[in-house]
């Protein structure tokens, strides 16, 4: 145990002193991720400001607290890209990184906590201006602050947990990338991602709160801005231990037969 | 007329290697109907709770995400692939082979490569701009057909301007290989008619990325919203964008020493 707390440790200080090397890397994706929610706030002020300055429950300033969170939420949760696994099992890369004595799921969880630290760190800056910029209506409680923190790290996880088990397909299908890319489509209409959940038609938002894109990222947000009864809040965090135990359980398994069939291809 | 053969010659050579992989027209295909499919329920979930965007209609934005998604196959086909394999000869140092060829060096980084199964979001976005027509029963004359047409052409050439002098930045910095996600994250913004937005960043996407000219004045021209003077200034602008990035192109050249030097 001990030792699989250096291990993150260690990893941790590597990550963050090479994600300082690339500023220029940085400055892009600023640009990038400030972009795509201020095209989705720009939509929807435009439709409140239509219909007397509130539409599906969300005034002009609550719209913009939603998606200027949203930024907060979508850096801390993203983690695996459409196709890292895929990559490192297509390429043989895994190869290597199995003579490691850790597992290379925990290579990876664990690269996370650095980025999200130096992520934090160049974030809160460009929220402020954004603050500034679009005055959001947002006064949270002390105990949804706190439970949006404990909900943010669960989405996290939840995610990664999720991503890395479906990607783990690579060891049986070539084009597994397909299957991701279908998991982010759902992940955009479904998740809170593309407007708030509460705006969906009913029948959407039902089958939302069964999967698990919701509890993965529009979860936190909607602690945020005091959308959930605290009964809700509770339901929230067992539905995240639910499917992060299906996660688990997949991961379980299929890296033990993913790895026979892997050693067999690679001779 | 010979630069319009070596184009030919390019483009033949590239879509009969392309032939060659046709799994990867499935996966397009595949992606293609993905990502429409999410456009057009994010579409069909703001026309839920309004019947116009912006003195836009349901149909009028149908026909928007329709250029939209046209002009980002055609990006994709011709422009995108050219500027990385540019950006990747840079790195490598290969570029010198392509520049020591007898023909301008411009033109021929620019057409080298084409991505041909991209050509399905062309279809799609076609397809798409057909059913917004349809819907909004408009009777398309000559002139508005033909003004499509032309501010489709000069959008286009404004962004293969900004790819370009995009891509010529790799001459001073090596690692800039993600520069055109900038380009593809402000693109997305052009799915929606772009008076919509602020005016900062009305004017990014106006004369930094262009996205207005490439697919709101097009759609402006289908919807009976163009004038005379936007459709000039577009011209304009594409004029001055292009011999912009042919100077910024040879200026970059000048700075380049070659890998190998």
């Amino acid at each position: 145990m001990k030792g699989m707390l250096d291990f993150y440790i260690t990893q941790f200080k590597i990550e963050l002193s090479s994600h300082f090397q690339y500023r220029f890397a940085l400055l892009i994706r600023i640009i990038v991720l400030v972009i795509e929610p201020v095209i989705y706030l720009v939509v929807w002020t435009t439709v409140a400001e239509a219909h007397g300055g509130i539409v599906g429950g969300y005034t002009r300033g609550e719209f913009a607290a939603y998606y200027i969170a949203w930024m907060l939420v979508r850096q801390m949760t993203v983690s695996l890209g459409p196709s890292d696994v895929e990559d490192l099992i297509r390429s043989g890369e895994l190869s290597a990184m199995l003579l490691r004595p850790v597992n290379p799921f925990h290579i990876f969880l664990a690269s996370g906590p650095s980025a999200k630290v130096f992520t934090f760190l160049w974030l809160m800056p460009i929220l402020a201006i954004l603050v500034i910029v679009f005055r959001p209506t947002l006064s949270p409680a002390l105990w949804e602050i706190a439970t949006f923190a404990a909900a943010l790290v669960m989405a996290y996880i939840l995610r990664f947990v999720l991503l890395w088990a479906m990607q783990m397909a690579a060891f049986w299908i070539t084009r597994a990338s397909a299957l991701t890319g279908m998991y982010f489509a759902a992940e955009f209409l479904l998740s809170g991602r593309l407007l708030p959940i509460s705006m969906l038609p009913l029948w959407a938002q039902q089958i939302g709160n069964v999967l698990p894109f919701r509890w993965s990222f529009g979860f936190p947000l909607d602690v945020l801005l005091g959308r959930l009864t605290p009964l809700e809040v509770g339901l929230g965090f067992l539905i995240q231990v639910a499917w992060l135990l299906v996660g688990a359980f997949l991961i379980k398994v299929l890296w033990r037969a993913g790895l026979r069939r892997y050693s067999a291809v690679g001779g | 007329m010979s630069y319009l053969r070596l184009w030919w010659v390019h483009l033949r050579v590239g879509v009969m290697n392309e032939l060659q992989y046709r799994v990867n027209f499935f996966v397009q295909l595949f992606n293609s109907l993905l990502s429409l499919g999410v456009g057009l329920a994010g579409w069909a979930i703001v026309f839920t709770y309004t019947e116009t965007l912006g003195g836009w209609g349901r149909a009028e934005l149908l026909a928007v995400m329709g250029i939209h998604i046209l002009m980002g196959g055609l990006i994709n086909t011709f422009i995108d692939p050219n500027m990385i394999r540019l950006m990747q000869e840079v790195r490598l140092g290969t570029l010198d082979y392509a520049l020591v060829k007898p023909k301008d060096a411009q033109v021929l980084v620019s057409v080298r490569q084409t991505d041909f199964w991209q050509m399905v979001d062309v279809l799609i976005g076609l397809s798409v701009l057909m059913v917004a027509l349809l819907q909004l029963k408009s009777q398309l004359g000559l002139w508005q057909t033909l003004a499509f047409g032309v501010a489709l052409l000069l959008g286009g050439l404004m962004i293969y301007s900004v790819f370009l002098m995009l891509a010529t930045w790799s001459f001073w910095f090596v690692r800039v290989g993600n520069i055109l996600q900038i380009f593809r994250g402000i693109y997305e913004a052009g799915r929606w008619p772009v008076d919509i937005y602020p005016d900062w960043l009305r004017f990014g996407l106006t004369f930094l990325a262009p996205v207005a000219f490439a697919v709101t004045v097009p759609a402006q021209a289908l919807t009976g919203r163009l004038t005379p003077l936007t459709l000039g200034g577009a011209a304009l602008l594409a004029i001055g964008l292009l011999s912009l990035s042919r100077w910024f192109w040879n200026f970059g050249l000048r700075h380049y020493t070659g890998a190998s030097a």
